[in-house]
């Protein structure tokens, strides 16, 4: 027996000394990312940087959203400094800059150009006024539509339409009889799937999460005004199953030439009009995310994906430096040079919309720098709140409640319950969970 | 008649047999067909016929390199079922042959710690791993997956090595055989059937084992549980290329389970009721 132990103690300790000496002869930074498509592509293109700063490697870690986020919080609750830098999107920027858990961008090397960043996004990335994440890439959003199955039916979509014009179009573009539907918008339950869809679309009714006491609005005539008119639009014009679909299958719908309007993510507008995926590439027009009549508000759609340099991190120059080359204005143009301009990161920054090589090769770029300026994320609804954020609301428990309601409006789409059984089931539960967290605070 | 009858129900027997096993296959055999199709058609809805490209292949080999995630997940799937198999047989041994009136008490204490949701432990672990520089590297993860499947393995042995008779052991002790020897040149030999089922059974787990392999990996000891957490996407198609990867990762583990099946049978079901 004692030979074994004696083996199995040498084991242990062999382990032990392994592990011990990892020496560096320079600076590795380990970037954590989801997998997005302008990422991917920002690491085939990295050889400019590592000219650059030869001292420097990168090394990438790609992760699912949720499992990123996971890894993100445990490394820096307990200090872990294993990433570098990170993805992240605007709902965790301005929360997880209040809990001291990313550095601030402060001090950018002066080319950088701080300035020229959208504004709307600048100011959804900082908190009282300093910069906590550089964006790569944002979107707000937006209508499209069928040039040919409008001009077909008689109908004009106005750059700015009220939800009648979009309900008046709606009908008139329905022929189910051929498959094509009116009107394709998010049914997926998720905070950021149908749940992102329906909070622009009460944002633009007038309606508001929770007032300044921090109780739910559920009951309000806005909410119920809101869901009566989204069951109707989609139970009337819209695909069979739409309680299925997010963004992709809506993306995949539309390409199919089975949507005569889509109201998602301004990104969209680049698949919908690439002649090699979208059966209608040259029949798509555009206009404003719409609003109610009497309502000054478009939804307030703002999302972006961002770079951020976690506090934990033990390389905050280097990595400083990573994230001024990858959201730099000469980042635009490698992609650009690579790729062409339809490739360049969109919503950024003024000046790639000031660009008339991209304003030719991306025929949406003013109607999605128009979207993304009137973008309010500072306070989305028209009346007062107690809240920041556009399609969501910038609290740590908005990914479960806006889930959990995201599930009841699901099921009202699907025919399961009513729409005011809906709206009462969202009350109660966000009433509950709010009260559990504590609110107000 | 009798005969008849009976032909009738191997029939039915067979043809239930492998209405199950499609049923239980189904979810990889469908992940399969999907990662033939293109992106358009994985999303179009339930369809058997894929258009048999390979263009997801390319995109993931071309996105992610399968080479590195692959030869960590056979160092951390190999490395750990021998570790787990060094510290199992001798427990195993002691257990089945000199027993005490602890022993089924300890057996089930092994046991317990599997019954704790590993997340539980995370943040103790993820600091322990942090502290001792064993944070994404591979003798730390071997020995973590070593220390989780551990139980298993003393169980599968324990169960094994009872059905050995003891007096063969003690025959080799008159002969003047040490403890060492005892191990090594009775015990082992007449166990490596099972031994080799619990092998196999513990390389599966080791390989499919997809918590921990994520949470205390970055890049250096990442093995193909985080290669295939790297191709889902917040937008954009990719449950074509998510099929591809999936398929690419579980590929090497479902041909060593075919190859290896009857051990596996076997591994699975003794300690049953027999």
């Amino acid at each position: 027996m004692s030979s074994t132990f004696r083996a199995l103690l040498g084991a242990t300790a062999l382990c032990a000394v392994g592990s011990a000496a990892v020496a560096q002869d320079n600076t590795t930074l380990t970037i954590a990312t989801v997998n997005n498509g302008d990422m991917i592509r920002m690491q085939s293109l990295t050889a400019d940087f590592t000219e650059k700063n030869p001292g420097i490697t990168l090394e990438w870690v790609t992760l699912e959203e949720n499992i990123l986020r996971e890894r993100v919080t445990t490394d820096i609750a307990t200090n872990g400094g294993q990433y570098d830098v990170l993805t992240i999107g605007t709902y965790e920027v301005p929360i997880w800059a209040r809990q001291d858990w990313l550095s601030p961008l402060t001090d950018l090397p002066e080319d950088y150009d701080v300035d020229d960043l959208v504004p709307a996004v600048r100011e959804a990335l900082s908190v009282d006024g300093t910069l906590y994440a550089a964006p790569f890439y944002a979107e707000s959003a937006m209508v499209m539509y069928r040039t040919d199955l409008a001009e077909a039916a008689g109908v004009t979509i106005p750059d700015n339409p009220t939800w009648t014009d979009i309900k008046t179009a709606a009908e008139a573009m329905t022929d189910k009889d051929n498959e094509v539907y009116g009107i394709c918008l998010r049914g997926k339950p998720g905070w950021g799937e149908n749940m992102a869809f329906l909070t622009a679309m009460a944002n633009s009714y007038g309606a508001r999460w929770f007032d300044t006491e921090w109780t739910p609005q559920f009951d309000s005539p806005e909410w119920q005004e809101t869901l009566t008119d989204y069951l109707t639009l989609m139970n009337e014009y819209g695909p069979p199953g739409a309680s299925s679909n997010g963004f992709n299958e809506n993306l995949s719908l539309f390409q199919q030439g089975k949507c005569g309007m889509w109201i998602d993510a301004t990104v969209a507008a680049s698949f919908v009009t690439d002649p090699e995926d979208s059966t209608v590439a040259d029949s798509v027009g555009f206009a404003q995310f719409p609003n109610k009549e009497g309502v000054d508000n478009h939804g307030n759609w703002l999302w972006a994906w961002n770079l951020a340099i976690p506090a934990s991190s033990q390389k905050q120059d280097a990595a400083k430096t990573f994230v001024a080359w990858a959201t730099s204005k000469d980042y635009t143009n490698i992609v650009a040079e690579a790729e062409g301009w339809r490739a360049a990161p969109p919503g950024t920054r003024t000046s790639l919309y000031e660009n008339a090589e991209y304003q030719e090769a991306a025929p949406f770029a003013a109607q999605t720098l128009e979207a993304i300026n009137a973008a309010n994320t500072q306070k989305a609804s028209v009346q007062d709140i107690p809240y920041t954020g556009g399609q969501f609301v910038a609290i740590p428990e908005f990914q479960g409640i806006g889930t959990a309601v995201g599930q009841t409006f699901s099921a009202a789409l699907a025919g399961q319950m009513s729409a005011e059984d809906a709206l009462a089931a969202a009350q109660s539960t966000t009433a509950r969970e709010m009260a559990r967290a504590g609110y107000p605070k | 008649m009798a005969r008849v009858a009976s032909t009738r129900a191997k029939v039915g027997y067979t043809v239930a047999a492998w209405i199950v096993a499609l049923v239980i296959f189904f979810p990889i055999l469908y992940t399969i067909i999907t990662s033939l199709k293109t992106e358009q058609e994985a999303i179009a809805g339930f369809n058997l016929i894929p258009s048999f490209t390979l263009s997801s292949f390319e995109a993931v080999q071309s996105q992610n390199n399968y080479w590195r995630p692959f030869t960590n997940s056979v160092i951390l799937a190999v490395g750990s079922t021998l570790l787990a198999l060094v510290v199992a047989i001798p427990a195993a041994w002691a257990m089945a042959f000199s027993p005490t009136k602890n022993t089924r008490g300890i057996l089930m204490w092994m046991l317990s710690t599997k019954m704790m949701p590993a997340v539980a432990v995370l943040v103790p672990i993820y600091l322990i791993f942090l502290r001792t520089g064993l944070m994404d590297t591979r003798i730390g993860l071997t020995v973590m997956l070593m220390l989780i499947n551990l139980p298993i393995v003393v169980w599968m042995l324990y169960t094994y090595f009872r059905e050995i008779p003891g007096e063969i052991l003690e025959a080799a002790r008159m002969d003047g055989a040490s403890l060492r020897d005892e191990i090594l040149y009775v015990l082992t030999p007449m166990a490596v059937p099972g031994i080799a089922s619990t092998m196999l059974l513990n390389v599966i787990l080791a390989w499919n084992e997809a918590f921990w392999t994520i949470q205390l990996t970055t890049t250096n000891a990442a093995p193909l549980s985080a290669f295939i957490a790297s191709f889902s996407s917040p937008q954009g198609l990719f449950w074509a290329k998510l099929s591809a990867a999936s398929v690419m990762a579980i590929a090497p583990i479902l041909i060593m389970g075919w190859f290896s099946q009857k051990q596996l049978v076997r591994g699975l079901t003794f300690g049953a009721v027999k």
